[in-house]
């Protein structure tokens, strides 16, 4: 008989995943605080005169600083997901170089739930990292004109986007040579949204920028989720973002699984 | 049936070959030492016979479960604790030991009272709390095969189980090996302590460059070693002489003033030599008990360390 118990085997990795999280409150504390910083920083810092330079970016014709909190909410919002990728990263470079990894792959047990318990241990991590910062956001003064539908949207693009980088972060943590390595290559996923509209408008951007801003993935998904939230033009953004997490997630996914399959003695 | 059987293994890495054709055969319930030196290719074999790698050439069956037709066969039933540490660091020991309960389809009741029975069978249960970094060696290593035991494996890999552990965990490690063995399990042991395949193995064999060079009980290698001897030492030549001339069979530096005398390390042995030099005075006596360095010496022709290292 060769039952496997995929399920079972998955939700025992994912308790494994979240007690260790609990057990190493340090690094989940530390990538929740970064956005709610970047948060305060860019609202009460650099918002007041950002905000007036929105222009057209703005929605409702807000100004100033309450203006600039309304644009960079989402910005934030999808920070706190390319901050907790990074814990994913670090978390499977983990496993993979200690010894425990051996021990899973000559047990019998579902391979593809020590990754699974990863990937899904990420998603209900940052769901509450997520809830957390819109928690702040709404503090400070963020007033989304969203109805249920809307944020119903959000959530599942913000959700679809956590799963996709989390399995670049799987695939990233697996290939890393050392924990180090792993914790400073999602690092990447983190600087795309400044050089692109995450922050700015697009049209503030220097030529060869712009062109760059326009065309890179976190832009259609920021767009899409201001719009969403805040009523202003969505465009054909929705698909194009669902469009790139679906492809950030096949890659990631596959890529993780062959290098997942490598042979390897740890 | 044998517990293990293999035939023809080979692997190699790039153009360095690991492993040079292996037979094998351990019978079921009985302890196979696999001796040799670093580098000799043990943990390779080890990692291939628990499905962690294949092999480029070669069959195996390991509980009667074809390695190449059935793996997952073999990885039910077996354990491995290898010489890398494999416990989680972020999870208590019995947390650890519930992780492998979960990940073996316990029911809760019966992993945790399987946790609870394997921390108190390895004096663990002050422990069980507390996570693996605040261990000492020989807990940690407790621990692993603590977690090894859980699925209640037919055979058991040990991969050089004692390697850095202080006397007293290695004969805690012996203790508990011995214990496996008496409930009829079966082990597969690397060592690279001549001392340690003779204390626990019925069987050893000798591992150099990826092949067996030589293969028996413990008596039959050690019958082939003839690095057992006591050395003697004098205060002058007189006393050697007359040494000398009481003990045949022995071989004598005078520069060193020293005597070499065959033995095989019993102390009736001993008693006896010393009877026989009564009235000579012995200024020093020094035991030599063959080491995996005789072994080797013997059989290859040449000492453990790597040309590079002498």
């Amino acid at each position: 008989m060769t039952m496997t118990y995929p399920m079972r085997d998955s939700l025992t990795m994912l308790r494994r995943n979240l007690r260790r999280m609990q057990r190493y409150p340090s690094l989940t504390l530390m990538l929740l605080g970064q956005p709610i910083l970047f948060l305060l920083l860019f609202v009460y810092v650099f918002g007041g005169t950002l905000g007036n330079g929105l222009g057209g970016a703005a929605a409702d014709g807000a100004i100033g600083r309450q203006a600039y909190i309304g644009f960079v909410t989402p910005t934030i919002l999808i920070i706190t997901i390319t901050g907790a990728i990074l814990g994913t990263a670090i978390s499977v470079a983990m496993d993979m170089t200690q010894g425990i990894m051996a021990r899973f792959r000559i047990m019998s047990i579902s391979k593809a739930s020590v990754l699974t318990g990863h990937v899904v241990g990420t998603l209900i991590q940052t769901a509450i990292g997520l809830a957390v910062v819109l928690g702040v956001a709404l503090l400070v003064g963020f007033r989304p004109s969203a109805g249920p539908v809307e944020w119903l949207a959000v959530i599942g693009l913000l959700l679809l986007v956590t799963l996709a980088l989390t399995w670049m972060a799987v695939a990233v943590g697996l290939n890393a040579k050392s924990v180090e390595t792993a914790s400073n290559t999602p690092m990447i996923f983190t600087l795309l949204p400044f050089l692109g509209s995450g922050f700015v408008p697009n049209d503030s951007l220097p030529g060869w920028l712009r062109w760059f801003a326009e065309y890179q993935p976190f832009t259609p998904v920021i767009k899409t989720v201001r719009g969403l939230l805040l009523g202003t033009s969505v465009g054909d953004s929705g698909l194009l973002a669902v469009g790139w997490c679906v492809l950030f997630a096949i890659v990631g996914y596959v890529w993780s699984k062959s290098l997942f399959r490598k042979e390897r003695t740890r | 049936m044998n517990a293990i059987s293999a035939r023809g293994l080979r692997k190699s890495y790039a153009d360095k070959v690991v492993l040079d054709g292996i037979d094998l055969d351990v019978r079921p319930g009985s302890v196979f030492a696999m001796l040799g030196p670093n580098g000799a290719g043990k943990t390779t074999i080890v990692n291939i016979l628990s499905t962690l790698i294949t092999p480029d050439a070669g069959s195996a069956t390991v509980a009667g479960a074809d390695l190449a037709e059935n793996p997952d066969g073999i990885r039910r039933a077996i354990g491995v604790t290898g010489q890398f540490s494999a416990v989680d660091d972020l999870l208590n020991g019995e947390e650890n030991l519930m992780l492998m309960a979960d990940l073996h389809h316990l029911p809760r009741t019966t992993g945790r009272a399987r946790a609870a029975e394997l921390l108190a069978r390895f004096g663990l249960t002050d422990a069980a709390k507390t996570i693996p970094a605040t261990y000492s060696g020989g807990m940690r290593r407790k621990l692993d095969l603590a977690m090894t035991l859980v699925g209640d494996p037919k055979v058991i890999f040990l991969d050089e189980p004692t390697t850095g552990l202080d006397p007293r965990s290695r004969q805690t490690m012996w203790d508990i090996v011995r214990d496996l063995v008496a409930d009829g399990v079966t082990i597969f042991l690397t060592t690279q302590y001549l001392d340690e395949a003779d204390h626990l193995a019925d069987r050893i064999a000798v591992l150099d460059h990826g092949r067996i060079i030589a293969e028996g009980t413990p008596d039959e290698l050690k019958r082939r070693v003839p690095g057992g001897h006591v050395k003697l030492t004098f205060t002058d030549g007189e006393a050697l002489r007359h040494a000398a001339a009481d003990l045949d069979a022995s071989t004598v530096d005078k520069e060193a003033l020293t005597l070499q005398v065959p033995t095989d390390g019993s102390v009736a042995s001993l008693r006896a030599l010393l009877d026989r030099l009564d009235g000579v005075a012995v200024d020093g006596i020094a035991m030599h008990t063959p080491d995996l360095d005789d072994v080797f010496l013997t059989l290859t022709g040449h000492q453990t360390q790597p040309e590079a290292l002498k």
